[in-house]
C-alpha cells in the first residue's frame, strides 16, 4: 500500500475541491462561497442574463454594498448619481437572481471581507472568491480565498467553479515575541518590505510560527489581507483554538454538536509533518518594529525610525526611474527620515483595520487626548456590527472626545471611489492597503501604518513612534 | 462567449517603462462606476493623462503623437493591486491587443486573457531592448505570432510562454464558461455531495 505524500493545509484544500482535471486544462475548483459587491458584479449578472442562466447556488452566494456608499447619512439616497446607479442595479441583480443582500441600512452590511467572517460564512477549508483582491483576508481561517476578475465572478455566479492553474506554494514562519507597540499591521508591511510588491506573486502563502499562533483572529486577518500586496494569490493560517474560538456561535457558523463535529474535520487541515514548499522565508518577530510607508507601492515600506532610502542603495538599476517618481510624486526627499513629518488627514478603516479590535487599540491610546488641530481623523467601522459594538463599548464618546469623525461603515478612503477622498497633495496616515497614487484621491499622498501609528500621528499631528508616545 | 480571435498581430507599439504599474494608476476607482464593459478606454491612465483641469499633460506617452499601435510595452510587475477587470477592459477598449512586460500580477494576467488581451512575457533584457528600439524609432514594426509563440522586434525574436488551454481560447475566441457549463452534471453531483 502506497502512503500518501505529506501535503500542505493548500494542497489539502485544493485536492478536496477539483471537479474536475483533465489533460490539457486548468483544474475546474468548486467554489464554496462566493462574495459579491456593487462595483465588480454588474458585468457578470448581464453576462449571466445573456446566456440566460441563473446563478447556480444562491445558498452559496452573499452580496453587499461597501464600494460606493457614502460613510455619513446612510439613510439617504446616495446623492453621486454614478455611485447610486451602480449600488441599485446591484439591489436589482440581487433580486432578480434570488441572492441574499446586505444592503445599505441592513444590520450587517457592511465591508464585504468584515461581514463575512463575522458572520461566520468563512469557515476553515473552504474555497472563497470575491471579485476583490483583498478576499485573500479569509485566509486567515485555513481556507482557500482569493480575488477573481469580473468575467471570473460571471463563471463562479453561472458555475459554481472557477477554471485556475494551481499556484506555487511559500511558507512564511515568523518566530518570537513581539516588541512593545508592534502588532499585526507592522508584521505584514514588514514582510511586503522585504520581499517587494511583487515578491509572492504565483504563490499562495501559508503564515506560521508562534508569533502567528499568538495573534488573535482579528490580527491574522490583517496579514491575510494583505498577501496580494507582495503579489501573492492569497494568504492563509491553518486553524486553531483561537480560530474555532472566534467562529463558535456566530450566525451562519454550524451550531452545537454540527460545530463541534466540524472542528474535528478542521483540525486535519493542517499541514503535515515532511510536507514541502516550494519557497520558505523565515522571520525573527524581535526585528520587527512600527513600519510605514514612504513611497507608491506598499513594498516602499520602512522602520519609522529608519530613513528614506536613496536611489544608490536600490538593489536594481531598472528600478531607479520608479523610485525616483515615486518620491516626487510624495513630495520626499532620498535619505530623509518620516519621523516628525506634519500630516493633514488620518484614516482609521479599510477591509484591512477597520475591526472591533482595532477600534478598541485607536481608543485605549487617545482616552483622554485631543487630536492635533491641523489633522482631520475619520474612523470608518468596518461593519454595521463593528459599528454597533464600538457604541456599545462607549468607543464613540473616546473618538467624539479626541475630535475624531466617527462615521458609518464602508470602504470609505480607502480607494477613493465615495465621497471620502483625501484631496491633492495632502498627506494621510492611513491603516488601509494601498499608497498607490491616487488611491485615496486624485494626487493625495499615503502613509501606510498600523491603527497604533494612526492614533499616535492624529494626537502629535505628525509621523510619530508609538514607543515613544505616552 | 466569443472574444475576437487572435493568431498574429503586425504593429507599433506604446512604450511605458515605469515599474509596478498598479491597475489604480490604469484605471483610477472613481471611474469603476459604469454598469457594462465598454468606454473605460477613455480613463485609461486617466491620471497621468490628464491634469486636475482635464488638460492633456503632453509628456505622458498616450498623448504623445509620435507613438501609436496596438502593443503596451511596460515595466516589470504590471497590473499589480486591485482585482478590477476594467483595467484590463480599459487597455483592450482604448485599442491595445497585447501588453508586454517582464513580469505580471496574477489576477490581471488572467483578467488580459479573459478579454482577448494577450499578456506576453518576456526577459528583462529583451523588454529594455524592446523599449530601446521604440524610443529610438517609434516606427519600429513589432510582429506577434501566437501560433508559434515568438516576438519580432527589428531583426531580434523571443518566444513566449503561454499555457496552451489559454491559447486555444485565445485563437478561437473561448471562454472559460464554455467549459465550465460543459461540467454541470459533474458540479451539480459535487455541490450535492459537499453541502
Amino acid at each position: 500500500m502506497s502512503q500518501q505524500k505529506p501535503r500542505t493545509i493548500f494542497e489539502k484544500i485544493w485536492d478536496a475541491h477539483v471537479v474536475k482535471r483533465a489533460e490539457g486544462y486548468p483544474d475546474a475548483l468548486f467554489i464554496d462561497r462566493h462574495f459579491i459587491h456593487e462595483v465588480t458584479s454588474p458585468q457578470a449578472f448581464d453576462g449571466l442574463r445573456k446566456r440566460n442562466i441563473p446563478v447556480f447556488n444562491t445558498n452559496r452566494t452573499t452580496a453587499t454594498a461597501d464600494h460606493n456608499v457614502p460613510t455619513k447619512d446612510q439613510h439617504l439616497p446616495i446623492k453621486e448619481t454614478l455611485s447610486r446607479h451602480q449600488v441599485e442595479t446591484l439591489r436589482k441583480n440581487c433580486q432578480e437572481f434570488g441572492v441574499e443582500l446586505y444592503d445599505l441600512g441592513h444590520p450587517y452590511q457592511g465591508i464585504v471581507h468584515i461581514i463575512g467572517p463575522e458572520l461566520g460564512l468563512t469557515q476553515p477549508g473552504m474555497t472563497i472568491v470575491c471579485g476583490d483582491s483583498h478576499t485573500s483576508t479569509h485566509g486567515a481561517f485555513g481556507n482557500i480565498a482569493f480575488g477573481i476578475g469580473t468575467s471570473e465572478v460571471e463563471q463562479v455566479s453561472a458555475t459554481q467553479c472557477i477554471l485556475q492553474y494551481r499556484p506555487k506554494t511559500m511558507k512564511i514562519e515568523i518566530n518570537g515575541a513581539l516588541a512593545k507597540g508592534v502588532v499585526s499591521k507592522d508584521i505584514i508591511l514588514y514582510i511586503i518590505s522585504k520581499i517587494s510588491a511583487s515578491g509572492a506573486t504565483g504563490f499562495f502563502v501559508e503564515y506560521a510560527g508562534d508569533t502567528i499562533r499568538n495573534l488573535s483572529m482579528e490580527a491574522r486577518m490583517t496579514i491575510c489581507n494583505m498577501s496580494i500586496e507582495m503579489g501573492a494569490r492569497g494568504g492563509l493560517i491553518a486553524p486553531d483554538e483561537t480560530t474555532f474560538n472566534y467562529m463558535r456561535g456566530r450566525k451562519f457558523a454550524p451550531q452545537g454538536e454540527a460545530f463541534e463535529q466540524k472542528v474535528a474535520e478542521w483540525k486535519k487541515l493542517a499541514t503535515d509533518e515532511g510536507a514541502t514548499y516550494d519557497v520558505v522565508l523565515q522571520y525573527d518577530a524581535a526585528d520587527i518594529a512600527p513600519m510605514i510607508t514612504y513611497g507608491t507601492n506598499p513594498g516602499m515600506g520602512m522602520k519609522v525610525t529608519d530613513r528614506i532610502p536613496t536611489v544608490e542603495e536600490l538593489k536594481e538599476i531598472s528600478e531607479h526611474a520608479s523610485f525616483k517618481k515615486s518620491l516626487e510624486y510624495m513630495g520626499l526627499e532620498q535619505g530623509a527620515s518620516l519621523l516628525g513629518k506634519t500630516v493633514d488627514y488620518v484614516f482609521i478603516g479599510s477591509c484591512t483595520n477597520a475591526r472591533i479590535e482595532d477600534l478598541r487599540l485607536v481608543a485605549d491610546m487617545v482616552k483622554g487626548k485631543k487630536k492635533a488641530e491641523n489633522v482631520e481623523v475619520w474612523v470608518i467601522p468596518g461593519s454595521k456590527q463593528v459599528e454597533a459594538q464600538a457604541i456599545s463599548e462607549g468607543l464613540d464618546k473616546v473618538f467624539e472626545a479626541a475630535g475624531f469623525e466617527l462615521r458609518s461603515p464602508g470602504c470609505s478612503a480607502c480607494l477613493g471611489m465615495n465621497e471620502d477622498k483625501v484631496p491633492a497633495g495632502k498627506y494621510c496616515i492611513s491603516t488601509s492597503n494601498r499608497n498607490f497614487e491616487g488611491r485615496q484621491g486624485p494626487k493625495s499622498r499615503t502613509f501606510l501604518a498600523s491603527p497604533l501609528s494612526a492614533a499616535a500621528a492624529a494626537i502629535t499631528g505628525r509621523v510619530t513612534d508609538v514607543r515613544e508616545f505616552n | 462567449m466569443s472574444k475576437d480571435k487572435f493568431t498574429t498581430l503586425k504593429t507599433t507599439a506604446v512604450p511605458l517603462p515605469n515599474e509596478n504599474i498598479d491597475t489604480d494608476q490604469i484605471i483610477p476607482a472613481r471611474f469603476l462606476k459604469a454598469t457594462t464593459r465598454e468606454g473605460f478606454g477613455d480613463n485609461l491612465f486617466r491620471d497621468w493623462r490628464y491634469d486636475a483641469d482635464n488638460n492633456p499633460i503632453a509628456s505622458f506617452v498616450l498623448n504623445d503623437k509620435k507613438y501609436s499601435g496596438k502593443i503596451l510595452v511596460a515595466g516589470k510587475n504590471f497590473g499589480c493591486g486591485s482585482s478590477r477587470e476594467h483595467a484590463a477592459w480599459a487597455i483592450y477598449d482604448f485599442g491595445f491587443r497585447v501588453v508586454v512586460s517582464s513580469f505580471f500580477a496574477d489576477i490581471f494576467k488572467n483578467n488580459a486573457l479573459n478579454n482577448g488581451l494577450l499578456p506576453i512575457v518576456v526577459s528583462d533584457g529583451f523588454l529594455k531592448q524592446m523599449l530601446e528600439a521604440i524610443e529610438l524609432n517609434p516606427k519600429t514594426e513589432i510582429v506577434v505570432d501566437l501560433v508559434n509563440q515568438i516576438m519580432q522586434v527589428g531583426a531580434v525574436k523571443e518566444s513566449f510562454e503561454i499555457n496552451a488551454y489559454k491559447k486555444t481560447c485565445l485563437m478561437n475566441g473561448y471562454d472559460d464558461i464554455d467549459y465550465l457549463l460543459s461540467l454541470n452534471q459533474e458540479i451539480k453531483a459535487f455541490d450535492l455531495a459537499h453541502s
